[in-house]
């Protein structure tokens, strides 16, 4: 354990600023993202138009939200698999009280408020009573969907005030969406408190030692138990985008949500295992991510082969470098 | 005696019991011999997949991809039936079992040589098994009418008295019981889960153990995915989804440790009856099925608190010692 970060630390710093930007994993993204881009313009010719462009953005701005939430909990070592799940008990909940007249902004705070419950929840359970974050969180993704079975059953809310709509269909300037700049503004904020508040710091350090973590005068569990709230209440954000958006509300809303964000966490260079990882990273990955699917989509690709290309993105992204590793070990042998 | 008898297996045995004679006051039809061994066959499958399920939890690994291995290869044999009716059934069952087992297996290399972990390469997998089902089958249905009367007739058919469904998890829990206790390979589960640093000097190959765990526990979803779509008479993309959810609940009430080296046999057979009851248990007592996964999720959440304070005993802090002064 200890040698291993020894070495991780120490060739960093031989290199120079500019050739550590240019040769990290950010800047593979981009150009990766950048391909994608070209032969999409290529493949199809509806590609090249702002407002199908703009509508592309729906396929990854509510996804990034928790995504940007679930890559701090990655980093730090844990997990939320249940983020779906409090979309659709979000989702349930905004509808329950849209049928004893809630308006508008008591739609928003109360889904706002079932996120950041569901993140406390689950926060509880891993820090107060120190459980594995990912059975604790697959017990309540069963248990928050479960929750809205119980309430809708196969059954649907409808009838959104067209205020509410402002949020997932409504436009700021010109093509440019209310849901796109709730993405800049929360990946700004996540940049900021990630890379540049001592809470960040505290994340990183949590993620590549939580012992020396809590030595060195972090508190360990308060700062865990936070990111749970956070990826709450982006869970509760990404719900009132994906409600307004849609028009309704079914207990199967946003099914399979959770492996999405955890593939875009991956694919934008967190380590899977903590420690490591940039929001810079998660907003492109988020691009790539949803430049595929609008571009497969174009191409008249159905959903589920699509969700083919994500698990061996999931899988690839992973995979591929540990290979070159091992290749290139075995070159100098 | 303590030795034969668990403390986890005879809390969860009297829960099961005490559930039984609950449901028997207002509803006496339901422990009704036949009534349960109508229970016991409807848990079959979850049964045989929570005790492949066990050997890769055992080795601090998880398989997500179980219900999706299994929805495949049930397709995957309902298609073989339809283009060729007159396949023998055990030929078929050897198809479904190899094909689960090279999914597993595809798991398992991912695992052993590229380190990648286990809940990254079984969610990805599960999304590329769902998807290929829809490319294999195009989005449609297989129904009974296309299958062979001998394919769908098979796990129904009554031997001593229970179907041959219901003796495919016997035959499993008895297999299983033998491999965890008697096998060198049941034993370096354990070893590997324990304590891998120590599996290592005592010459375990860490990794292939854990390889061999994905295997098993494809394979059996394999024979499930025959058995389902057998039973159900039916094929579709989305079937048994959201399965493994179930499985894991299974295990985890069943008192395996998520993080490896702490299971029985006993607990998982005993975790998924406990599910099983429940689930039968609530058309009977006029309960919406739409409670049975938040029931399912709420019952994950109260075993694992209760594992996770049943572990924390002297045994386990030594352990932890040692290694750490490694």
């Amino acid at each position: 354990m200890t040698d291993a970060t020894q070495t991780r630390h120490v060739p960093d710093r031989l290199n120079s600023r500019a050739a550590r930007i240019f040769k990290s994993w950010e800047a593979l993204l981009l150009a990766v993202a950048i391909a994608i881009f070209v032969i999409n313009s290529f493949a199809s010719p509806y590609f090249l138009s702002a407002w199908n462009l703009s509508d592309a953005t729906f396929n990854f701005t509510e996804k990034a939200m928790i995504a940007f939430a679930m890559a701090l909990l990655i980093i730090s070592g844990e997990i939320d698999l249940s983020v779906a799940s409090i979309i659709a008990l979000a989702s349930t909940a905004m509808g329950l009280a849209l049928q004893y007249g809630a308006g508008t902004s008591e739609l928003v705070i109360i889904g706002l408020t079932v996120g950041v419950l569901c993140g406390a929840f689950n926060g509880f359970f891993v820090t107060v009573l120190g459980l594995p974050s990912i059975v604790v969180t697959i017990g309540t993704m069963s248990l928050f969907r479960g929750i809205s079975f119980i309430i809708l059953g196969d059954d649907a809310f409808r009838g959104y005030p067209a205020s509410f709509s402002w949020f997932g269909q409504g436009y700021i300037y010109w093509v440019f969406t209310v849901e796109m700049l709730l993405f800049v503004i929360i990946a700004i904020i996540y940049g900021v408190l990630l890379h540049k508040t001592n809470f960040g710091r505290a994340v990183y350090a949590i993620g590549n030692n939580p012992t020396g973590a809590l030595f060195s005068g972090i508190r360990v569990q308060r700062v865990k138990f936070i990111l749970f709230l956070l990826t709450g209440l982006m869970s509760g954000i990404a719900a009132v985008c994906l409600t307004s958006r849609l028009g309704s509300t079914r207990p199967s809303i946003a099914t399979g949500m959770e492996l999405e964000v955890v593939t875009m966490v991956v694919l934008g260079g967190v380590n899977i295992l903590g420690g490591s990882g940039t929001i810079p990273g998660v907003v492109i990955a988020a691009f790539v991510m949803g430049l595929v699917t609008f571009g497969l989509g174009l191409l008249n690709v159905p959903g589920i082969v699509m969700s083919i290309f994500i698990g061996l993105l999931l899988i690839g992204v992973i995979a591929l470098p540990r290979l070159w590793a091992m290749a290139a070990a075995r070159r100098k042998t | 005696m303590t030795r034969f008898i668990p403390a986890r297996e005879t809390i969860l045995g009297g829960a099961i019991l005490v559930l039984l004679l609950l449901i028997s006051s207002r509803f006496a039809g339901f422990v009704a011999p036949s009534n349960l061994a109508n229970v016991f066959n409807d848990t079959a499958p979850l049964i045989i997949l929570a005790l492949g399920q066990m050997v890769v939890i055992l080795t601090r690994c998880i398989d997500l991809s179980v219900a999706a291995n299994l929805a495949l290869t049930g397709m995957a044999v309902a298609m073989i039936n339809v283009a060729m009716p007159g396949l023998p059934i055990p030929v078929i069952i050897a198809i479904a079992v190899l094909l689960g087992a090279v999914m597993g297996a595809i798991n398992g290399v991912l695992v052993w040589k590229l380190a990648i972990p286990p809940i990254v390469v079984t969610l990805g997998t599960m999304t590329i098994f769902r998807g290929i089902i829809f490319l294999i089958s195009d989005g449609k249905w297989v129904n009974s009418h296309e299958m062979s009367p001998a394919f769908t007739d098979f796990p129904r058919i009554v031997l001593l008295g229970l179907p041959v469904l219901s003796w495919a998890a016997i035959i499993t829990i008895i297999l299983f019981g033998i491999m965890m206790a008697r096998t060198q390979f049941g034993r370096s589960i354990f070893a590997v889960g324990g304590n891998p640093h120590a599996a290592v000097y005592t010459g375990i190959d860490v990794g292939k153990t854990q390889f061999w765990a994905f295997v098993v526990s494809g394979a059996l979803a394999g024979l499930t995915g025959y058995l389902w779509v057998s039973r159900f008479a039916v094929a579709y993309v989305d079937i048994a989804g959201g399965f493994e959810l179930e499985v894991v609940a299974a295990c985890v009430i069943g008192g395996i440790s998520i993080a490896g080296g702490i299971g029985s046999v006993g607990g998982a057979v005993l975790g998924a009856i406990f599910l099983g009851v429940v689930k039968n248990a609530l058309p009977v007592v006029n309960i919406s099925p739409f409670w049975q996964l938040a029931i399912s999720g709420s019952a994950i959440l109260i075993a694992v608190a209760f594992n996770a304070r049943a572990g924390r005993n002297k045994g386990r802090i030594i352990l932890k010692e040692a290694e750490a002064t490694q």
